[in-house]
C-alpha cells in the first residue's frame, strides 16, 4: 500500500503537485495519466524518494517513508531513458542491488537467472547494455529493479522511448508479467491507451491536482469532467457539450432527432473509420463508426447524412 | 572530380604535416640530435650530475603530490559544477579557469607575496618554522595551482554527458552516496579522469614560469628539471641543457604514449 497526504512540491514558482492524496491498493497496477507537466513524474518521484515534497506525507507499505532517504524504501525504480550501468554486464546490472547488500554469491546467481528467465533475457548475462536493444534495456531495467524484491515497483513513463511496436508488446508483457509477479505497482503514463490497457487503477492528473480516481471503464464512461473525458479518450463536440465520436449515429434517410449534415472528409483507419462532418449550423462533428458500417451508408465526401447526437450516454457529469 | 578532390585531399595533408614537421618535429628533433652529437656517454654523465638527478626527483617528488591532490580536487569540483546547486557557482566556475588565463609567472609572484618574508603568510609560517617559498612547498603549491582546472575541465563534460539518472538508480537499489560514486559514477568518468591526470602530468613535469619566481633555483635543492635546463643554458652547458631538454622530451613521449594507449582502449571498449 502506498499513502501521499496532502503533498506539495514546487520548482521555484512551479507548482508541480498542489496538495495531492492518493491511496495505492496492494498488489495493483496502477497509472498515473495526465499531460506532461501534470505532475505525475514528480508524484511519482516523491513516492521513490527522489523528490523531497515541500509539505505532505508519504507511507509506503505501511511505512513512515515522508523523511526516508531512497535508499531505504525498499522501492524498484524504473527510468525513461532505462539508466542502464553502461559499464556493467546484464547480469551486474541485474545483481547490482543484492551485491550492495552483500547477499551470498549463488544466491545472487540464482537471483539473476530466475530474473533473466522472467524478463526474457537468459542467455544474454555477458552482454553490455550498449549491445542491446531499447526493448531490452528496458526489460533489463525492470529486472534490475526487480532483484531487490521492493514493496512497490514504480515505472516512470517506462516505453516512453520505445518504437511504437515494441511499445504495444511490453505493455502486454508488462500486464502479464505484473499478473505473475503481484507486486503493487505504479506506471507514470501520458498515453490513455496505454494507461488503460496495463492498469486496473487511472489517476488522471491536471496541473499538480488530482482529477479523478478510477477504473478504466468507469473513467472512460463517466468522467468527472471535460477536461478527464477529453483526455481519457476521443471527443466531438455537439451544441456546446462533448460527446464520444462513436455515439454519434448516422443514417442514410432522415429518422427522428436526426439532423442533416454533409460529410466533408472520410478517414479509414482499417476497421476504424473516421467522418468528419459539417452540420446545418456549420459547426464540423468528427464521427466514428466501423468499417461495416461505414460500407453500408456507402459514406463518400460531399453526401448529405443524417445525423443524430446521443442525448445522455456520454455526458459529464457535473462534477 | 574524383582527382581533384583527391589532390585537393593530398594537398591539405601535406601542409598539415609541414607544418607539423617545422614547428614540432624539427625543433625536437633538433633537441635530439644535438643531445646526443657528443656521444651516449656525455648524455649519460651529464644526466647523472647530482643536481640534474636531483632535479629529477624534485619534479618527480612535486608532480606526485600536485596531481593526485589535483585529480581528488578535480573530481570533487566537477561534481559540485554539474550536479550541485548553490550560490557563487557561477563565479566556482570561472574561477576554475584562473590558472589558464593568468600568466604563471604572475602566479608565481602572487605566491611570493603571500608566502614570501613580508608577505600575509609568510611571516607568521617562517616563525612556525615553516618555509613554503624557496622551498619544495612552494614549488608543490605553484605546481597544483597551474595544474588545477585540467581533470575538473576534462570531467565535468563526462559527468553532464552521462546525466544523474544512473546515480539515481544506484540509489533506489540501495546503493550510498559513496557506493554510487564508487561503483557507478567513477567507472563512467574514468577516461575523463585519465586524460585529465595525463594532461595535468605533463604541465606539473613542464612547469616553469611560476616554479621560477618561488623556488629560488638553488641547485640540487630547489632546482626542478626546467629550471635546471635554463641554468645550464645561461652557463653556455648547451650539450648539458640539451641533455635535460631531452630527459624533459622523453618524459612528455612517455606520458602522450600513456593517453594514446588510453585513447585507443577507450575507442576498443565503446
Amino acid at each position: 500500500m502506498i499513502k501521499v497526504h496532502a503533498v506539495t512540491k514546487r520548482f521555484g514558482d512551479f507548482i508541480a503537485l498542489d496538495d495531492v492524496s492518493l491511496e495505492v491498493p496492494d498488489g495493483s497496477l496502477t497509472a498515473l495519466l495526465g499531460p506532461s507537466g501534470s505532475g505525475k513524474s514528480t508524484l511519482l518521484r516523491v513516492i521513490a524518494g527522489l523528490e523531497a515534497p515541500d509539505r505532505g506525507e508519504v507511507e509506503v507499505g505501511g511505512e513512515h517513508a515522508t523523511h526516508l532517504p531512497p535508499q531505504e524504501r525498499d522501492v524498484g525504480f524504473v527510468f525513461q531513458h532505462y539508466a542502464a550501468f553502461k559499464h556493467m554486464t546484464v547480469r551486474d546490472n541485474v545483481a547490482f542491488g543484492l551485491t550492495i547488500r552483500k547477499r551470498p554469491k549463488d544466491q545472487i546467481k540464482a537471483k539473476v537467472d530466475e530474473l533473466l528467465e522472467l524478463v526474457g533475457l537468459a542467455g544474454f548475462h555477458s552482454r553490455y547494455p550498449g549491445q542491446l536493444s531499447g526493448g531490452q534495456r528496458q526489460r533489463m531495467a525492470l529486472a534490475r529493479a526487480l532483484a531487490i524484491e521492493p514493496r512497490v515497483l514504480l515505472l516512470d513513463e517506462p516505453f516512453g522511448a520505445l518504437d511504437a511496436n515494441v511499445r504495444a508488446d511490453l505493455r502486454a508483457w508488462l500486464r502479464r508479467l505484473h499478473d505473475e509477479v503481484h507486486v503493487t505497482t505504479v506506471l507514470v503514463t501520458h498515453d490513455q491507451e496505454e494507461a488503460m490497457e496495463v492498469a486496473e487503477n487511472l489517476v488522471v492528473l491536471r496541473d499538480g491536482h488530482i482529477e479523478q480516481v478510477g477504473a478504466p471503464r468507469e473513467i472512460y464512461e463517466r468522467p468527472a469532467n471535460e477536461f478527464v473525458m477529453g483526455f481519457i479518450g476521443p471527443v466531438s463536440q455537439v451544441d456546446g457539450t462533448l460527446v464520444r465520436p462513436h455515439d454519434i449515429a448516422l443514417s442514410d434517410k432522415p429518422v427522428d432527432g436526426a439532423e442533416k449534415a454533409t460529410v466533408q472528409r472520410v478517414v479509414h483507419l482499417g476497421f476504424e473509420v473516421r467522418a468528419e462532418l459539417i452540420r446545418g449550423t456549420g459547426e464540423s462533428v468528427v464521427a466514428q463508426l466501423t468499417k461495416s458500417e461505414a460500407d453500408a451508408l456507402d459514406l463518400r465526401d460531399g453526401e448529405t447524412i443524417w445525423l443524430r447526437s446521443p442525448t445522455r450516454s456520454a455526458e459529464p457529469l457535473s462534477a | 572530380m574524383t582527382s581533384t578532390s583527391r589532390a585537393s585531399r593530398l594537398t591539405l595533408r601535406l601542409i598539415a604535416l609541414a607544418y607539423l614537421a617545422v614547428l614540432l618535429v624539427v625543433p625536437v628533433g633538433v633537441v635530439f640530435y644535438r643531445t646526443f652529437e657528443h656521444g651516449v656517454i656525455a648524455v649519460y654523465d651529464s644526466i647523472t650530475t647530482p643536481a640534474a638527478i636531483s632535479a629529477f626527483f624534485l619534479t618527480l617528488e612535486v608532480t606526485l603530490i600536485a596531481v593526485p591532490l589535483n585529480a581528488i580536487f578535480g573530481v570533487l569540483a566537477a561534481i559540485a559544477l554539474v550536479r550541485g546547486r548553490f550560490p557563487g557557482k557561477r563565479l566556482f566556475d570561472a574561477l576554475i579557469d584562473l590558472p589558464f588565463a593568468v600568466s604563471p609567472i604572475v602566479v608565481g609572484l602572487a605566491l611570493l607575496l603571500i608566502y614570501g618574508r613580508g608577505g600575509w603568510l609568510g611571516d607568521w609560517l617562517l616563525d612556525n618554522g615553516i618555509q613554503v617559498v624557496f622551498s619544495t612547498p612552494g614549488i608543490v603549491l605553484a605546481t597544483i595551482f597551474i595544474t588545477l582546472p585540467f581533470v575538473a575541465r576534462e570531467v565535468a563534460p563526462v559527468l553532464r554527458e552521462i546525466g544523474d539518472e544512473q546515480e539515481q538508480a544506484a540509489a533506489t537499489l540501495g546503493a550510498s552516496a559513496w557506493q554510487t560514486f564508487r561503483r557507478v559514477t567513477l567507472p563512467a568518468i574514468r577516461w575523463g579522469l585519465i586524460y585529465g591526470v595525463v594532461l595535468s602530468t605533463a604541465r606539473a613535469i613542464g612547469e616553469f614560469g611560476a616554479v621560477s619566481v618561488v623556488s629560488g633555483k638553488i641547485g640540487g635543492e630547489t632546482e626542478t628539471l626546467t629550471l635546471l635546463v635554463e641554468k645550464r643554458f645561461q652557463n653556455f652547458d648547451l650539450a648539458g641543457a640539451y641533455a635535460a631538454s631531452a630527459l624533459l622530451a622523453v618524459i612528455a613521449f612517455v606520458t602522450l604514449a600513456g593517453m594514446t594507449l588510453v585513447n585507443k582502449r577507450e575507442e576498443d571498449t565503446t
